[in-house]
Parts: structure tokens; C-alpha cells; sequence
């Protein structure tokens, strides 16, 4: 048993390394004083926030069976969650058109993320250079639209088709490989995709970008202004949620959980894995698809600077900060990462930072991710 | 039924099994025996597919099964409790009996009650995870997984791994039941005295090499089987 005296001399210790460690970080940038000063709060506040803390936990284990109640007594009926839609769908009348940029932003980032979250996520198979899908689906509408000038609607298709089947021909020799091997091709795929977009001018225009694209029209009537291609985007991301819960609930759903968890014990319950890693690949460069059609068409110009490696890292913090596996997570994280960087512009050059602070206590004290836990079975 | 010839299966360069003949009849069950590296997983991974024989051939029935893929060898009616039990742990045991059913296209739930009814503790604990269950309770939900796939032969590696005596005799005595419901068994122990007792037929295998074979109790009389598997 950890006396009080105990614990509390190894409170010292930990508060006194934590704020000596971040003391010396900043020394570089700000001088003695300031660094000084920040080594003075942090101890101070580490020291009594690991107090307040254990208070905290000590409360919140007494509501433990509040909450349990609380949990039971929502309706078994998960229709209920069509209520969150109502303020989606106020936003355009109640919000600045800078904030319905930022929510546009975030709804591509969500179809991103959920597509990735099926090949992470559900699979298992770590994918590092998930923005290269993206850039596909992207680049092919952009190309698609300019230079055979077809409309949002007929040249979407083609460019998530193209954007599948990239996804698919990349995946039949990178599966040969596991785990860190593969985390590594893909990140080496990702990086090929971006490159080859920069320096293949005579097509790709290079570095410069494609301007020019056209804004979708439907019935007519051309999406132009920001709120409806809110509504555009809105539309997609319930598509999304619907298809993916739907095809996560399948037999397919279920193949790539067990692949996930076993991969051995999947193929002797007699899935084929290589397929079905597969399909898992090419559905989720699919949504990549649909999201690039969706952030070329809103932007009207794209450049291989869009694309970058940390494009990558982004998506995939969204899908591990909310819980891997799980389509309310992958929103909220997608919807947290966007909305964190917006909120934190006053900062300025320190928002990184706290956004990477923030990860990494996430990481510490709930790695499931925020809304993690029942990653796998969703019934009981 | 499943007759096997000259089977050579190789980690790259090193070579676990080196021409095995063996043949399992219809309702039996047959028992392979050896001591650790003696290549009976091997044998047994290289009969469900999950690894490629080099050389030789695996008859079931007249067809030639050797080199297909795992997935193929499950619907033609074979399926393998892997080593070491291998469930999901993160699904609950009633998803990890219906992955077990996952090649069924029909509706299964009598052979989810047939399950049930040789193990009823899984159905108590369905709703459970599965890593949440004892190591014999784990044992059963592999082995429940796996008949989920109605299977005519269930190959079984190592059922008695880890486990208490009395759930070993416990496993053993379903194993029985199992076969006599007309499932045919082909078991790989290190048990060695278990497995004989309850086997048709047994085959011993050495390095890579089958050096006895007979009836169950003819090899627990076997000198050589006593000396060495028995420790006596």
C-alpha cells in the first residue's frame, strides 16, 4: 500500500520533472525569466491539478452507477440521434459565413476520416498516406471538369471510380506486407502520389495547381453560395454515415472486425482475407474519393500543397482522437481537429503545439479516444 | 475420407513435414501424436490451407484439396480450432459463434441451439466478451466456432493446452460426443495417453515423419509409444 507521504513526495517529483522538462523547452525561444516564470506555474499547477484530479476520478467512480442509469434509460431506439441533424441544419441560418466555411471544411474532413476509419478502424490495416486518395479523387474532378468540362454531377462518378480503383490496384501489392511494413509503403505511396502531381506539369499543371473549376449546379440552379453547398456537403456526410453503419452491421463489416482481431482465426473460420482486405481498401479510398470531389469542387483550385504528408497524420489523429472503429468518434474527433486550430488562431504560432499537447494527454489518459471503449460489438 | 500423400510443407528453407501419408475414415476419430517441432500443427495448417504444401497431395473424397485456400478448404466442409484457441476476444461469444458461420448463407440458429446444447455454459455467458472467459470456457466457444461452420471433419490442435485436468477430461469427453454426432475428428495432442484412449486410430510422427500408426490401443500398449510419450 502507497502511503499519503509516499504519494505525495512522488507528486513532488513528477510535477518538478514535467515543469523542468517544458522550462527547458522554452528557454530557446523566451530567456531565463519567462522560462523561469512558466517552470513556477506548471509545478504549482501539475502539483495541485494531480490532486484535483484524483478528487475528480474519486467523484465521478461515485456516479458511476448514476450514469449506468442514465445510459439504460435512453431509448433502445437509436432514432433519436436524427435530433442531433436540427442544429446541422440550422447553421446556415443562425451562423457567419466564416463559420459555415469552417463546418464545409469539417464535413470533408468527416467523409475523410470515416473513409479511413474503415481501413484502420475496422480492418486493422494502418494507412499513412490515406491523402493520396484524396488527391486522386480531387485531381481527377479537377481534370475531369476543366479539361473536358464535365459538370460536378457526371464528372463525380468517374472521379470516384478512378480514385476506387487506384485504391484498389495500390492495395493488391501492398498487402503482401503487415503492420509496420505496411504502415511504411503506403506512407511511401502517399508521398509518390503528391510528388508525381508536382512535377507532372505537362498534365497536372505542377506546383501552380488547377484553377478554374466550376461550381456544382443541381436542377438547374447553381450551388454557388456557401450555405447550400453546406447542404451539399451535409447531404454526403449522412450518405456516408448511413452506407458505412450499414456496411460496418454486413457480413463484409464483420469479416474485416475478425480479420482485425485474428487474422489466423478469421481465414479458419473460412474468410478470405486477401479479398476482403481489399475490398476494405478500395471502400475507403471510395469516401477519399467522394471527399476530394467535394474539397476540389469547393475550393475551385487545388495544388499538390493540399496534400501533404501532415494531411495525412491530420486525418488519421481524427480517427484515433475519437475512437478508432467508431462512427460518432470519428465525427467528433474529424469535427474537434477542425474546429481546435480555427479557435486557437489567437495563439498563433503556439496552436500546434497545444493541439499536440492536447493528443498527447488524450493519449495518456484515454487511448481508446474519446468515444472509444465499444469499438467492436455495437448491439449489446 | 480425407486421405493425405507425401505431404513435404517447408518454413522457407527448413522443412517441418517430410513426406507424411496418413488417411482419416469417415465417423472416426484420429489421433497425431508427437513431441514439441514434431510437425503436427504443421500437418494440420498445411491441411486447412493457412500454409502451402511444396510437394504432395490432400484427397477429400476424390478431390484433390492441397495448395486451395483456407476459405475454399472451410466450405468444403473442413474446419480447424486453431492452436492456442484464437478467439476474438473483443467480440461477445455470440459474435464469435457467428463468425464461425460465417460461409453459412442460410439460417443457423439450429446449429447455434446444437452448440449450446454441448456447451450451455456459453449460452449464460453470450453476451459476454469473449476475453473475458476462463481458458477451458475459451476452449469450448473455439471449438463451439468452429462446428457453427458445420463441418463433416474437425481438425482440433492441441484442445488440452493450458487447461485444468478436469476441464481437459471434460474437453475430451465433448470431443467424443462431437464424434458420435458424425463429425469425423482428426486431433493433434501432446496428450498423448488422452488422446489414444479416446482415438479410433493414431499415428505417431517424428520430425517430420510418421514412425507408427495403429489403433488407439495398440499404440498405448506400444513399447516405444510408452517409453516415450507415456513416461513410463
Amino acid at each position: 500500500m502507497i502511503t499519503i507521504q509516499e504519494s505525495f513526495s512522488r507528486t513532488l517529483l513528477r510535477s518538478g520533472i514535467i515543469s523542468l522538462w517544458s522550462a527547458l523547452l522554452f528557454l530557446p525561444f523566451k530567456g531565463l525569466r519567462a522560462s523561469a516564470l512558466l517552470f513556477a506555474l506548471l509545478f504549482l499547477s501539475v502539483f495541485l491539478l494531480t490532486f484535483a484530479g484524483s478528487w475528480v476520478s474519486s467523484q465521478l467512480a461515485k456516479t458511476a452507477a448514476v450514469r449506468e442509469r442514465m445510459r439504460r434509460s435512453l431509448p433502445e431506439d437509436r432514432r433519436y440521434l436524427l435530433l442531433f441533424l436540427l442544429p446541422a441544419l440550422a447553421i446556415p441560418f443562425a451562423a457567419q459565413n466564416y463559420l459555415i466555411d469552417v463546418a464545409v471544411l469539417a464535413g470533408i474532413y468527416i467523409i475523410l476520416a470515416l473513409g479511413l476509419n474503415v481501413v484502420v478502424g475496422y480492418t486493422g490495416l494502418l494507412n499513412l498516406g490515406f491523402v493520396a486518395y484524396y488527391a486522386i479523387g480531387a485531381y481527377s474532378f479537377a481534370l475531369l471538369n476543366t479539361k473536358l468540362s464535365l459538370g460536378f454531377w457526371s464528372a463525380m462518378p468517374f472521379a470516384v471510380i478512378i480514385t476506387t480503383l487506384a485504391g484498389f490496384l495500390f492495395a493488391v501489392p501492398a498487402l503482401r506486407l503487415k503492420g509496420d511494413y505496411l504502415a511504411l509503403v503506403t506512407l511511401g505511396f502517399g508521398e509518390i502520389v503528391r510528388i508525381t502531381l508536382n512535377n507532372w506539369d505537362s498534365f497536372t499543371n505542377g506546383p501552380n495547381g488547377i484553377g478554374g473549376i466550376t461550381a456544382p449546379t443541381l436542377a438547374g440552379m447553381s450551388i454557388e453560395t456557401l450555405s447550400a453547398y453546406y447542404y451539399l456537403v451535409l447531404f454526403f456526410v449522412l450518405v456516408s454515415i448511413v452506407v458505412i453503419g450499414r456496411v460496418q452491421r454486413s457480413s463484409i463489416g464483420r469479416a474485416w472486425i475478425a480479420l482485425r482481431e485474428d487474422e489466423i482465426a478469421a481465414s479458419a473460420m473460412g474468410i478470405p482475407s486477401t479479398l476482403y482486405k481489399l475490398y476494405s481498401v478500395s471502400f475507403g479510398a471510395f469516401w477519399a474519393g467522394i471527399a476530394g470531389c467535394l474539397f476540389a469542387a469547393k475550393m475551385r483550385f487545388i495544388s499538390p500543397e493540399s496534400f501533404t504528408f501532415m494531411e495525412s497524420v491530420l486525418v488519421l489523429c481524427m480517427v484515433i482522437l475519437g475512437g478508432l472503429g467508431s462512427i460518432g468518434g470519428v465525427i467528433v474527433g474529424a469535427v474537434i481537429l477542425v474546429i481546435l486550430p480555427e479557435i486557437l488562431r489567437e495563439v498563433q504560432m503556439y496552436r500546434m503545439l497545444a493541439l499536440g499537447a492536447g493528443i498527447v494527454l488524450l493519449m495518456i489518459f484515454r487511448p481508446q479516444g474519446l468515444f472509444g471503449g465499444k469499438v467492436v460489438s455495437s448491439r449489446y | 475420407m480425407l486421405r493425405i500423400e507425401a505431404i513435404h510443407t517447408s518454413y522457407g528453407p527448413i522443412s517441418a513435414i517430410k513426406g507424411i501419408d496418413m488417411e482419416v475414415r469417415k465417423g472416426e476419430i484420429v489421433s497425431l501424436i508427437g513431441s514439441n517441432g514434431a510437425g503436427k500443427s504443421t500437418c494440420l495448417m498445411t491441411i486447412s490451407g493457412i500454409l502451402k504444401p511444396s510437394k504432395g497431395s490432400i484427397f477429400l473424397g476424390k478431390r484433390n484439396i492441397a495448395g486451395l485456400s483456407p476459405h475454399s478448404i472451410v466450405s468444403q466442409g473442413i474446419c480447424q480450432v486453431p492452436e492456442g484457441r484464437r478467439i476474438f476476444p473483443r467480440l461477445t461469444v455470440l459474435e464469435n459463434l457467428e463468425m464461425g458461420a460465417f460461409l453459412q448463407r442460410s439460417d443457423f440458429t439450429s446449429t447455434l441451439h446444437r452448440v449450446f446444447k454441448l456447451f450451455p455454459i456459453l449460452e449464460e455467458r453470450k453476451k459476454q466478451y469473449g476475453g473475458t472467459l476462463s481458458g477451458g470456457e475459451q476452449q469450448m466457444l473455439a471449438i463451439g466456432r468452429a462446428l457453427m461452420a458445420n463441418p463433416d471433419i474437425l481438425l482440433l490442435d492441441e484442445p488440452s493446452l493450458g487447461l485444468a485436468p478436469i476441464m481437459v477430461s471434460k474437453i475430451f469427453r465433448t470431443i467424443q460426443e462431437i464424434n458420435s454426432e458424425g463429425v469425423t475428428v482428426l486431433l493433434v495432442e501432446q496428450n498423448a495417453r488422452a488422446a489414444l484412449k479416446l482415438s479410433h486410430r493414431g499415428y505417431v510422427l517424428e520430425n517430420g515423419m510418421i514412425t507408427l500408426s495403429g489403433s488407439g490401443n495398440d499404440l498405448l500398449d506400444n513399447e516405444k509409444v510408452r517409453q516415450a510419450y507415456l513416461g513410463e
